[in-house]
């Protein structure tokens, strides 16, 4: 009994000191750099043999002030926003409504329709951005929020979700929605939707992430700094003279702070996202 | 991947329903209500197509037709700063392939690249897995420590490794760690032997968290009596690992390894900004070679031709561990 006891405890230490070893030593480089974008630049690189390097002695925020005063941070986040907004509308709106038609609704091309979606969800986009990119310039869209976001507004990868998520949705209550008059889209958007709304919100992060981290895209589409986003900003702002390495950390930092704070409080769906997508097979 | 075929079946029409229906008309012999249903399925045919359509059309604006035009563009010569110069170059673009020494070392590191992130950063996920896979409290912090750099920008985590990887032991935060235990100084960007090894290391750094959230909902869903009937039969935990885990285990990691070899061979932001490709195309991949024969040279039709083999072999590859996976 009391050896069993014992070895209870033991798990539960190895737990605990197993996962603070590993754990701190896997995040050392992004402790290191929110450390040092509280740093003044002559501390950064002075006591990077000690273990204080970890810790800024000499707390500041000027690197932040600096950050702000050299980038356009409104102009920036602006950019960002509104490139996420798009698509998000496109996602979470017509790519729904789609996945909705595909699981419940009988319409020629459906079969079709629907065999596409799966096939195009494993497209490497890489392959398809010299074509897109001349329709942009042809469409006089490039360097522009059109030519930014409308061509990720569908994303066959959510329509899949949606589809399989409202495939679980009893035909029962459909029916009775029709029985009482109702018509389909209305049907959808008055009764489906309200049901769904683990789904939505699983898209929604998925999306909201990927997009605010995106690069290859916006950097092929954008010039200059009219339309750029997030992620281009902190790129140019590496190269760009002087290069004071506590403002990159501080450019680093408020880069990547949204995405935590939106992982920490919307865990549960992100989670679903990843996860439910390979394992319910 | 989830089986399609599966879902598909789950989603057909139910032959009793359509059955009953039918037998109802034909019993009743009511017109009325033959027109009802008429009508439904109508009403039904409309609305699917109404509520495609916005996903119809910007699916075939902004995929179909790419590519398409990605194949089409392979066959011509394209010279992007004088638009008017295309002209129908036949196969030629291939042929060049053929004997394109840079596109058999693009090809050659992204395998190579490849090879090595795709068992390390499985099994690094694997390891965290199973390091957070109880639920003891507390367990949601070290989950979090874990997918970190998974939230964080690809973009942001090469920038700050460009400077954790400084060769000199009194700036870069890893070969001070290094030299304490005696090793290095590494030029871990500047020598072509291991250039493409420090990308590596970061990518399964950066990646792993998502293949571990993966591993965990792989591991939920192995019942808890299989461990307890193997600890009754005396199974220490290597067996418990071995005998239970790993079977358990047997499809998620069949869909770990897909996605990560699918993401491996995309491999673009790391060398962009770390490398620029370098040293010595150590670390040109192929989708590095795309972007820079297509818009740093402006060969739009040599680069649509890489593209097009580059989205081949992607499929293929697939396609193969789809039909891998499917068996059981």
């Amino acid at each position: 009994m009391k050896s069993q006891k014992n070895n209870r405890m033991l798990a539960r230490f190895m737990f605990y000191a197993g996962n603070a070893l590993v754990g701190l030593i896997f995040v050392s480089p992004l402790l290191w750099m929110i450390a040092a974008s509280f740093k003044p630049e002559i501390e950064i690189f002075a006591n990077i043999n000690s273990i204080t390097t970890f810790i800024p002695l000499h707390f500041t925020l000027g690197n932040y002030a600096e950050v702000f005063s050299r980038l356009n941070i409104p102009q920036i986040l602006g950019n960002t926003f509104g490139y996420i907004f798009i698509v998000l509308l496109g996602d979470l709106f017509f790519g729904s409504m789609c996945g909705y038609a595909l699981a419940k609704l009988k319409f020629k091309g459906r079969g079709l329709l629907l065999t596409l979606v799966i096939a195009l969800m494993s497209m490497p986009v890489e392959a398809i951005l010299l074509p897109l990119y001349i329709e942009m310039a042809h469409l006089g869209w490039v360097n522009t929020m059109a030519g930014l976001a409308l061509p990720f507004m569908i994303n066959c990868f959510s329509i899949y979700m949606f589809y399989s998520y409202f495939l679980d949705i009893p035909d029962a209550l459909i029916e009775a929605a029709a029985i009482d008059g109702c018509g389909h889209i209305r049907t959808y958007f008055q009764i489906v939707m309200p049901l769904a709304k683990t789904v939505f919100a699983t898209v929604f992060i998925l999306d909201f992430v990927a997009r605010w981290n995106d690069f290859m895209w916006p950097f092929l589409i954008t010039t200059g700094e009219a339309k750029r986003t997030v992620q281009l900003a902190v790129q140019a702002f590496f190269g760009t003279q002087p290069i004071h390495y506590g403002a990159i950390m501080a450019a680093l930092t408020l880069a990547s702070l949204p995405m935590l704070l939106i992982y920490i409080f919307m865990q549960k769906y992100y989670v679903e996202g990843i996860a439910g997508t390979g394992i319910k097979g | 991947m989830k089986p399609i075929t599966e879902t598909n079946d789950k989603h057909s029409f139910s032959p009793c329903g359509r059955l009953s229906s039918e037998s109802l008309l034909r019993k009743t012999g009511q017109k009325k209500l033959k027109r009802e249903i008429g009508m439904k399925t109508n009403k039904s045919s409309i609305a699917g197509i109404t509520m495609s359509a916005p996903v119809i059309i910007m699916l075939t604006a902004f995929l179909i037709i790419p590519i398409m035009g990605t194949i089409y563009f392979s066959f011509f010569k394209y010279q992007v700063m004088r638009p008017d110069a295309k002209t129908f170059n036949g196969i030629n673009n291939y042929l060049k392939l053929l004997t394109d020494e840079n596109f058999y070392i693009a090809l050659k590191n992204t395998v190579y690249f490849s090879i090595l992130v795709v068992p390390f950063q499985c099994t690094l996920a694997l390891v965290l897995a199973l390091l957070v896979r109880s639920k003891m409290k507390g367990v949601a912090i070290f989950r979090t420590m874990y997918f970190s750099p998974q939230v964080t920008s690809m973009v942001v985590i090469a920038i700050l490794w460009v400077i954790l990887y400084n060769s000199n032991a009194n700036t870069g935060l890893i070969n001070a760690a290094l030299s304490r235990i005696g090793l290095g100084p590494f030029d871990f960007l500047n020598n072509p032997k291991i250039a493409m090894n420090s990308i590596v290391f970061m990518s399964a750094w950066q990646g792993a968290g998502y293949q571990m959230m993966i591993f965990l909902a792989g591991l939920n869903a192995i019942p808890s009596e299989q461990y307890e009937a193997a600890s009754v039969d005396g199974a220490n935990p290597v067996d418990q690992f071995l005998y239970v885990t790993l079977p358990g285990l047997k499809n998620t990691i069949k869909y770990v390894l897909m996605i990560t070899i699918i993401q491996a061979m995309k491999l673009f932001t790391q060398p962009y900004i770390m490398t620029k490709g370098g040293p010595q195309n150590k670390t040109k991949t192929m989708v590095y070679y795309i972007y820079e024969q297509g818009f740093q040279k402006g060969n739009f039709g040599y680069a649509c031709c890489i593209a097009a083999i580059f989205f081949f072999i992607v499929v293929i590859l697939s396609l193969v561990v789809k039909k891998l996976t499917r068996t059981k």
